[in-house]
């Protein structure tokens, strides 16, 4: 999506990123994870912009960049333009369904010259919740063997589906030796078949890293795992859905009126800038909390009275800060449906009002409250189609 | 003259009959003469310069230009959700059940009971790809105003520019984006390509240029555009590309792909394998530019042998597939399956990519992989005939159908080229009246 992507998060620093990184394990887990000699990054679905939030020095090294460099950015930042399409919707796809995703793609260096390598990528789950916590990838170099299909060079390009889809007559791998080639040679290779060596590589890192992070995340008794063990809640959504909504840069929130006390299960990080709360102050609050003395009542009355019939509203409101000190708030809420075709949210879009706008008796909403709406909707509504 | 009752789906709120009066006095504020004047909508001019492969923005003087506006968000969602809570649609797509079928492939199937119309039938001619306008019907300068979200064109400058309020004025020829007031998915639009100049549902280099350049603009591959044309299930005589925004790959972008050849200008042109559709895949391209044209004029020559098709814009421009079908020739000569046939199920781009919209309970659910596959396979072209269309699309392209070793021995593209930018290469040269086109059957 394209609402102000900046490959650097506007709200978090990386010392922040590394922070929510660090507040899942216990103490050390960096210098565990720094001694294993694999390349792998990990990243955080749950940050707006999907950012990398550890690198090892195994992928520092192989890329040529900083740690400054890396921490903030999202994967897609190490793909160029000669990088295949096919591999880039792979690996966006199994993040999406939450599943492991094995592809080789061609990635580029900070000098800018591109190299082969496996991307061996795996989601690791909350033990207690079901949620994906992070994804950690694996990144094993490629020696030189191009695939060949019997006679004749047309080179298959295989599809996002399940290898069993393409019928196996097709493929016919003949081992060729690995071959010197200069690197403009590297950028038009269709496909770069990893060894049954390099496979086994990279599925050892990922099981490397893993238990690292089990180790260190018992330790902190909030225990991660390879597998979902448990179903997700109801109060957590899903990470594809997360990925999403955190591409709006606007202020909103989602809450879910099939819970009690409909409270709030999605925050952005523009509403928690506004009221000056932390992320986890808010979620599974009512959003009452907004409210004080001098909010008038009528209006909240009204707001009720849409969400029970299920309607959109707009509103002007005085809201309180954390720090106590009000805003006029120029609040639209709207009923989302998911894919069942039924409610599953209410979305609240805030924009602050320099003042009380009196005149206006019809409160229409502005554009860019609409803008969110629209987004929230395809995300929610595609959120729950994610094939297992 | 092939015909087939078939009920087309309503795509504006004034679209009636064809058969009925349309001189009525308008008050309707619609894009005629009648009410043009003082007509005013957003305009967005996307910047000329190519993406890089990442999509990102190309970098100017050393610091990336964000839009002005949001592209996708603001303009297309946000406009449509004004539309949406001020009630334009017919139905709220959103409250429609939708659903991944179980399979290899995870079609999309959707429950819909609204989308089309029930009203008397009326007669389409389908064995004719080239039909000339005829504005006694219905078409996109009827439609009224508030149906319209924005002026969309190809811009000038290097960066792009947003206009919140700018005259819709004939002398400029402007291509407009409307929505589609019976949506197959949230935010479904219609591109209109200089709507005023009443072109027929026929593909030229510019208007492709232009879908691409949307594509581009709204650098999401879950924004995708489709095409199709007279024949392959296009309900209106009126240059338009239809697009919408589903957070999923379609089936049709996960096929396997065998490629076939590289033109000269750098476009890789692959044949999909293991898919019900025979259809071709073009990427790559020098520019933009080139890989537009190339299936451009593919799409000419498939126009001038009255072959057919539909395309589908996918990965922000990136990838065009072109699909060759004879699902309407088929069910005129009465050779698809009552079952099929009840369904009421067109294949046209939609379809074909992979989301079905089922109008009856029972069918979605008992939508099965299996079904969709069957209904699909039968409007594809049969093996034999897909690589005689194929000779034609590589002799009309300038390129002849080998293997990529003989790459060397490639022919330079031939043909006389337009000082208007038409350029038509093989084939009968085409004038704009359906009258002139050879009908090879």
């Amino acid at each position: 999506m394209s609402i102000t992507q900046s490959s650097a998060s506007l709200f978090s620093t990386t010392e922040e990123k590394e922070g929510t990184f660090n507040a899942r394990y216990s103490l050390w887990i960096k210098e565990a994870l720094d001694e294993l000699p694999h390349s792998f990054t990990i990243t955080d679905p749950f940050i707006s912009g999907h950012p990398i939030v550890f690198a090892s020095p195994g992928f520092l090294k192989m890329t040529g960049y900083s740690r400054e460099e890396v921490i903030g950015r999202n994967g897609r930042a190490f793909q160029g333009p000669k990088t295949n399409r096919r591999s880039i919707m792979e690996i966006r796809e199994a993040i999406r369904e939450e599943r492991p995703v094995q592809v080789s793609i061609l990635n580029y260096r900070k000098s800018g010259s591109p190299f082969w390598m496996l991307f061996h990528m795996i989601p690791v789950f909350g033990n207690d919740d079901g949620r994906v916590i992070h994804f950690v990838a694996v990144q094993v170099p490629i020696s030189g063997q191009k695939m060949r299909n019997g006679s004749g060079c047309s080179e298959m390009v295989f599809g996002s589906c399940r290898r069993e889809v393409c019928l196996g007559s097709f493929v016919h791998q003949e081992r060729a030796l690995p071959v010197e080639c200069d690197e403009q040679e590297l950028e038009n290779w269709e496909h770069c078949e990893a060894s049954e060596s390099e496979k086994l590589k990279s599925a050892e890192a990922v099981g490397s890293v893993l238990s690292v992070l089990t180790r260190y995340s018992e330790f902190a008794g909030r225990l991660v795992c390879g597998k979902r063990n448990c179903l997700r809640g109801a109060d957590c959504l899903s990470s594809s859905l997360v990925i999403s909504l955190g591409r709006i840069k606007q202020s909103f929130v989602l809450t879910n009126p099939c819970l009690p006390d409909m409270p709030i299960v999605y925050a952005s990080d523009a509403f928690l800038t506004l009221t000056g709360y932390k992320r986890h102050e808010v979620l599974g609050q009512n959003c009452r909390f907004l409210s004080g003395v001098d909010t008038d009542s009528s209006v909240l009355y009204e707001m009720k009275e849409c969400i029970l019939k299920g309607q959109p509203c707009t509103v002007q409101i005085l809201n309180y800060r954390k720090d106590k000190s009000t805003f006029w708030n120029l609040l639209h809420i709207s009923p989302v449906r998911n894919a069942s075709g039924k409610t599953a949210y209410f979305v609240g879009v805030q924009m602050e009002a320099s003042c009380k706008d009196i005149e206006s008796k019809e409160l229409r909403p502005e554009p860019r409250q609409l803008s969110v709406v629209g987004a929230v909707r395809v995300a929610v509504r595609s959120s729950f189609m994610a094939t297992c | 003259m092939l015909k087939i009752k078939r009920v087309p789906t309503v795509v504006s709120n004034y679209q009636k009959d064809e058969a009925s009066d349309e001189s009525v006095g308008c008050g309707r504020n619609c894009l005629g003469a009648c009410c043009l004047n003082g007509a005013r909508l957003p305009l967005y001019a996307c910047n000329k310069l190519e993406k890089s492969g990442t999509g990102e923005k190309v970098v100017i003087s050393g610091e990336a230009r964000e839009p002005p506006v949001a592209f996708l968000e603001s303009l297309v969602l946000g406009e449509w959700e004004d539309r949406f809570q001020r009630g334009l649609f017919r139905y709220d797509v959103t409250a429609c059940e939708t659903k991944v079928i179980p399979g290899k492939y995870g079609f999309v199937a959707q429950l819909n009971e609204g989308r089309h119309l029930k009203k008397r039938p009326t007669e389409f001619r389908v064995d004719k790809v080239l039909q000339s306008f005829d504005g006694n019907k219905f078409n996109f300068t009827k439609v009224g105003q508030e149906e319209l979200l924005f002026q969309f064109e190809a811009g000038e400058d290097c960066e792009a520019q947003f206009f919140p309020c700018m005259p819709v004025d004939a002398e400029n020829s402007p291509s407009v984006v409307a929505i589609n007031v019976s949506p197959i998915e949230y935010g479904h639009v219609l591109l209109i390509p200089r709507v005023l100049d009443c072109l027929p549902q026929r593909i030229d280099h510019k208007s492709l240029l232009l879908a691409l350049h949307m594509a581009a603009e709204a650098a999401n591959p879950y924004f995708r555009l489709g095409y199709n044309s007279l024949g392959a299930f296009a309900t209106i005589n009126h240059l338009h590309f239809q697009a919408y925004y589903l957070a999923m790959p379609f089936p049709l972008e996960k096929a396997p792909s065998k490629k076939m050849i590289t033109t000269v200008s750098g476009v890789k042109i692959s044949e999909l394998v293991n898919y019900p559709v025979r259809s071709l895949l073009f990427e790559g391209g020098t520019s933009m530019q080139d890989l537009s044209d190339t299936v451009s004029d593919a799409c000419v020559c498939l126009q001038n042998n009255n072959i057919p098709f539909n395309i589908l814009i996918s990965d922000s421009g990136r990838q065009i597939f072109l699909m060759p079908q004879c699902y309407a020739e088929k069910q005129a000569l009465g050779e698809v399956s009552p079952e099929l046939l009840e369904t009421q199920v067109n294949p046209a781009v939609w379809e074909i990519s992979g989301h079905m919209v089922l109008k009856r309970k029972e069918d979605y659910e008992g939508a099965s992989e299996e079904n969709a596959w069957r209904l699909l396979a039968e409007a594809s072209l049969s093996e034999e005939r897909f690589k005689e269309v194929n000779a034609l699309i590589f002799e009309a392209i300038g390129c002849s159908n080998q293997e990529e070793e003989l790459e060397g021995i490639l022919v330079q593209p031939s043909g006389s080229v337009n000082q208007t930018g038409n350029r038509t290469l093989g084939g009968p040269i085409t004038n704009g009246t359906a009258s002139e086109c050879l009908v090879l059957q």
